[in-house]
């Protein structure tokens, strides 16, 4: 038993990460290092207006003021900021009018990854932005969502068509100043998605972006704004990946989410950075800041994760709920094998009347690595009847990783009811045991077993990422015996 | 480790102090103990008094605590007439061999120390560092960790009395102990006391530790308990905490249990400004078991916050925690909760839970139940509530004839029942339901609340309580 519990256990660690190939394109980067110039250059880049400008010095003076957070249950090692390329973008050779006029290196990169840019993808209707290391290169379907006035491009498009939306939201859930990442990201972002539902609008497609960190010794810095209006509805996707390289690559991303009244966004990801190889060499920083603000009454932000990758994740995306009858949603599975390291979770801060959250979180820890659920769940004083129920749930396999679970528990008014669950155990022998005498593998039925695990995520998440994660799910850890 | 340098009246005095009464505070130590103090104090001064932000005490705001002066006191105070008198119980049928103290000092008309026939030694820590050395070196210091904040630190550098309690291995001892802890002084006071217990092997001890003060001045107690547990020994702890609204507690104790012991402590906090009760547990064995409870009713200003820390280092262990709360008025509440469970502590359980009752708008809670897992053969659950009494369950009483007054106090009584039914001592658990009841009631007055129940709160300086009453 113990001689098939180590193959298996070593079989999972070295299955490979497919998504780790490298694309030779022509990149046009600034100089390395990151000074008050750098800032400068990417914003004269772009082609910024001066808000921006301003917007991105005022984050970049905060963030030389700031130090790096240091009570995540994380070992990070030490980053020097001062070595990382700011900006990598696809050298542009021209304007491009047709996706035919795409460099097919691009192309063939976004094949691999099996999202195809071009117009085969109507019939699954997906619309996609793509991000390839922090500049958008491709969004399809702009069009046809432009008829029913759906804004839908990248983050610098948006600035320069739509500088108003830019200028009014961008900042508005996460501050500049609001943490060390966050400042960071303010100052040097490059591009991002951006995406404007009008009012009472209920966007048809999925939209989806998808990032890609390709170049070396990069960080990724990417920005999405999604602004639903009155009574709008949007599903947003996003996946990202990135090359096996023996360093550590930085991702410091910022999602600001904006629900108006009675709006609804479901905002899914399927992350899945390099995570590293069984040695724990290289592999993404993943340090997001996520967060959504409930701003009308009845409105509502889902978020939903499945985290695979990174070498150490620090995310944790937010509601802030502020409109009555407002409801936030998080459900997330997250996986770390070998020596990752993940600290996630989610907050949710209620502040207007009768306000609903709800906390599923699935961590499962294989290998030698670390999973942490931290959370925050605060009914403010005026939050009256208020309800939140959390459930964290840590499967460990391996009696060398660790789960941990930090919830926090802040309420201020009696008339709300807050409950948190969470247990901490390994696949029951029993279980094992059951399906094994009906003549299931080891292997699938511990396949079968994690995926009803993460069921009850995995349901929300739309269609076509659904069976992304169930894959990924396998991949990462078909049979490993606890 | 804190950077920043945050220095308050009150650590000024007590650095100052430990310097000006040197003399004093190592009158009864052996030069090993006097550099375990020294070495302590130097960890004081390194982290100052505890502040927000550490991550154990950042809900509880002690600043002005710290900037209040307070009265210090380094020699034991004159022997006092009719101890009888002062220190009496009232709890009917409960026959307890009791210890007491004032403002910190052990008091007593007979001997400092008593050492029965069994072996058994109780009486003052001060008297003790002066016969036992032996004993109090081996144990002194070794549990309470100075690292995890700066009371602990400066107890261990200058608590010079407190209760030393010593059962040697195979005695089971069949009488509780009580002690009791007064705090009567007509201007403020800051007390620090230190307690040793000692269970050896195979033996069982019942404590019951009740803290009251009698009068309104402001105090600051900071009392650090060192118990240890010996192999196969069981040790069952009752604190009772009914002191008055100026009086800020901070009660640590480190609790050290060796294979196959068993803890059942059972926090019951009824009246206090501050209190705050640090609970750490050291599971140095196989087969060990711990039960911690607690229950906090408290109303209008006052806070409390209850931190219970439990590490399971070895196989088979077996942990519980659960605290329940009812809070009125503007009181605040606190739960830190912390179980780590090792590497090798396979076959670990270890269940927490925190439930709370909100009675008005003002009230607040913050719990943190926290789980830090690096075995994989576990079954761990955390579980935290926060919400008011049950409607429905109401409307059931309400809609058989009961008013709803009696049944919100049906209700509340039934929820603190959890924790009181806990209670294995007979006499005390009859005592406690009387008082969780007269607290829900709001009758348990800042004199009525003590244990004592001295019927003449004019009296100066007297607990006159009639024995044979009873």
């Amino acid at each position: 038993m113990a001689n098939t519990k180590n193959n298996i256990i070593e079989e999972v660690t070295n299955s490979e990460y497919k998504y780790g190939f490298v694309t030779d394109i022509e990149m046009d980067t600034a100089p390395i290092g990151l000074t008050e110039d750098t800032v400068r250059f990417i914003s004269s880049k772009k082609n910024e207006p001066e808000f921006l400008l301003a917007y991105r010095l005022k984050a970049f003076k905060k963030w030389q003021e700031m130090t790096q957070p240091q009570w995540a249950h994380l070992n990070i090692p030490e980053i020097d900021y001062q070595n990382i390329i700011y900006y990598a973008a696809p050298k542009k050779k021209k304007e491009l009018s047709s996706l035919d006029e795409v460099d097919p290196a691009l192309l063939e990169t976004f094949n691999k990854l099996g999202i195809s840019l071009d117009e085969q993808k109507k019939l699954s209707g997906v619309a996609v932005d793509a991000v390839i290391d922090s500049v958008s290169v491709k969004t399809t379907f702009t069009e046809t969502l432009a008829k029913q006035g759906i804004i839908f491009c990248s983050f610098s498009d948006a600035v320069q068509n739509h500088p108003d939306l830019v200028k009014q939201y961008m900042g508005s859930v996460v501050p500049y100043g609001d943490n060390y990442f966050a400042a960071l990201n303010s100052a040097v972002f490059s591009d991002g998605s951006f995406c404007y539902i009008p009012k009472g609008v209920r966007c048809p497609v999925e939209l989806s972006t998808y990032f890609r960190i390709n170049a070396a010794n990069t960080g990724q810095f990417e920005r999405t704004l999604i602004i639903a209006d009155e009574g709008a509805y949007v599903s947003y996707m996003e996946g990202c990946t990135a090359p096996q390289r023996d360093e550590n690559q930085l991702h410091a991303a910022i999602v600001e989410i904006i629900a108006l009244k009675d709006a609804e966004v479901k905002y899914s990801t399927v992350q899945n950075w390099y995570p590293g190889d069984k040695n724990g060499v290289g592999g993404i920083f993943n340090f997001v800041t996520k967060r959504g603000i409930c701003k009308g009454s009845n409105s509502k932000i889902s978020w939903t994760q499945v985290e695979t990758g990174s070498s150490i994740t620090w995310k944790y995306p937010s509601c802030i709920l502020l409109g009555d009858n407002s409801v936030g949603e998080f459900y997330s599975v997250a996986i770390t094998n070998n020596l990752q390291q993940a600290d996630t979770g989610s907050k949710m801060i209620h502040l207007g009347k009768n306000t609903k959250s709800t906390i599923i979180s699935k961590g499962i820890s294989a290998g030698y690595s670390n999973n942490s659920y931290r959370g925050l769940v605060k009914i403010s004083k005026n939050a009256i009847n208020s309800r939140n129920y959390s459930q964290c749930d840590s499967l460990l396999m391996g009696d060398k990783c660790g789960a941990h679970t930090w919830p926090y528990i802040k309420t201020e008014n009696s008339s709300s009811i807050v409950e948190h669950e969470a247990t901490t155990s390994k696949i029951s022998e029993d279980q094992l045991f059951y399906c094994q005498q009906r003549g299931i593998s080891t292997e699938s039925a511990i396949g079968l077993i994690v995926n009803g695990y993460a069921k009850e995520v995995l349901n929300k998440l739309p269609m076509e990422f659904a069976v992304e994660a169930q894959k990924l799910l396998s991949i990462s850890l078909e049979g490993s015996v606890g | 480790m804190r950077t920043e340098n945050t220095s308050f009246p009150l650590s000024d005095k007590l650095i100052n102090d430990f310097e000006v009464y040197q003399s004093d505070i190592k009158q009864n130590d052996t030069e090993k103990i006097y550099n375990i103090r020294k070495l302590a104090f130097a960890d004081f001064l390194k982290q100052g008094l505890p502040t927000q932000t550490l991550e154990n005490w950042r809900n509880t705001n002690l600043t002005d605590v710290y900037n209040e002066t307070y009265n210090h006191y380094y020699q034991s105070p004159e022997k006092i007439e009719d101890i009888d008198k002062i220190f009496q119980c009232n709890v009917p049928h409960l026959n307890t061999l009791m210890l007491a103290s004032l403002n910190g000092w052990y008091v007593s008309k007979d001997e400092a120390l008593t050492k029965l026939a069994n072996g058994v030694i109780y009486g003052s820590f001060a008297a003790a560092l002066l016969e036992y050395p032996e004993i109090i070196e081996k144990h002194f210091a070794k549990y309470a960790d100075n690292a995890k904040n700066g009371f602990t630190a400066i107890n261990t550098a200058m608590a010079l009395d407190g209760f030393f309690i010593y059962i040697p291995d195979n005695v089971e001892v069949k009488q509780p102990i009580q002690i009791v802890n007064i705090i009567h002084h007509d201007k403020n006071i800051c007390l620090q006391s230190r307690n040793l217990i000692i269970v050896g092997k195979n033996s069982k001890l019942t404590l019951i530790h009740c803290d009251d003060s009698y009068n309104h001045q402001k105090s600051l107690s900071n009392t650090v308990s060192e118990i240890f547990i010996d192999e196969n020994a069981s040790f069952d702890h009752y604190k009772m905490q009914n002191v008055n609204n100026a009086s800020t507690l901070i009660n640590s104790s480190f609790f050290h249990l060796e294979r196959n012991a068993r803890i059942c402590s059972n926090g019951l906090s009824l009246n206090g400004g501050i209190l705050k009760n640090d609970n750490y547990v050291m599971m140095d064995g196989e087969g060990c078991e711990t039960n911690i409870y607690g229950l906090y009713l408290m109303d209008r200003k006052q806070h409390i916050d209850n931190l219970v820390h439990v590490e399971h280092l070895h196989p088979n262990c077996y942990s519980n925690e659960l605290y329940k709360g009812i809070l009125d008025d503007t009181a605040s509440g606190v739960f830190n909760g912390h179980v780590i469970v090792h590497k090798d502590a396979q076959k670990t359980n270890a269940f927490q839970k925190n439930k709370n009752i909100l009675l008005t708008d003002k009230a607040k809670v913050n719990s943190k139940p926290f789980l830090e897992i690096y075995a994989d053969d576990v079954k761990c659950s955390h579980g935290a509530t926060v919400g008011q009494l049950d409607t429905e369950a109401m409307f059931y009483i309400r809609s058989r004839g009961i008013g709803e007054h009696n049944a919100k106090m049906l209700l509340m009584y039934a929820f603190a029942d959890e924790i009181i039914q806990k209670i294995s001592v007979e006499a005390l658990r009859y005592r406690v339901e009387d008082m969780v009841k007269k607290r829900l009631r709001g009758e348990l007055s800042v004199c009525d609340q003590c244990v004592l129940h001295c019927s003449h709160p004019e009296k100066e300086f007297n607990f006159e309580i009639d024995m044979t009453k009873v």
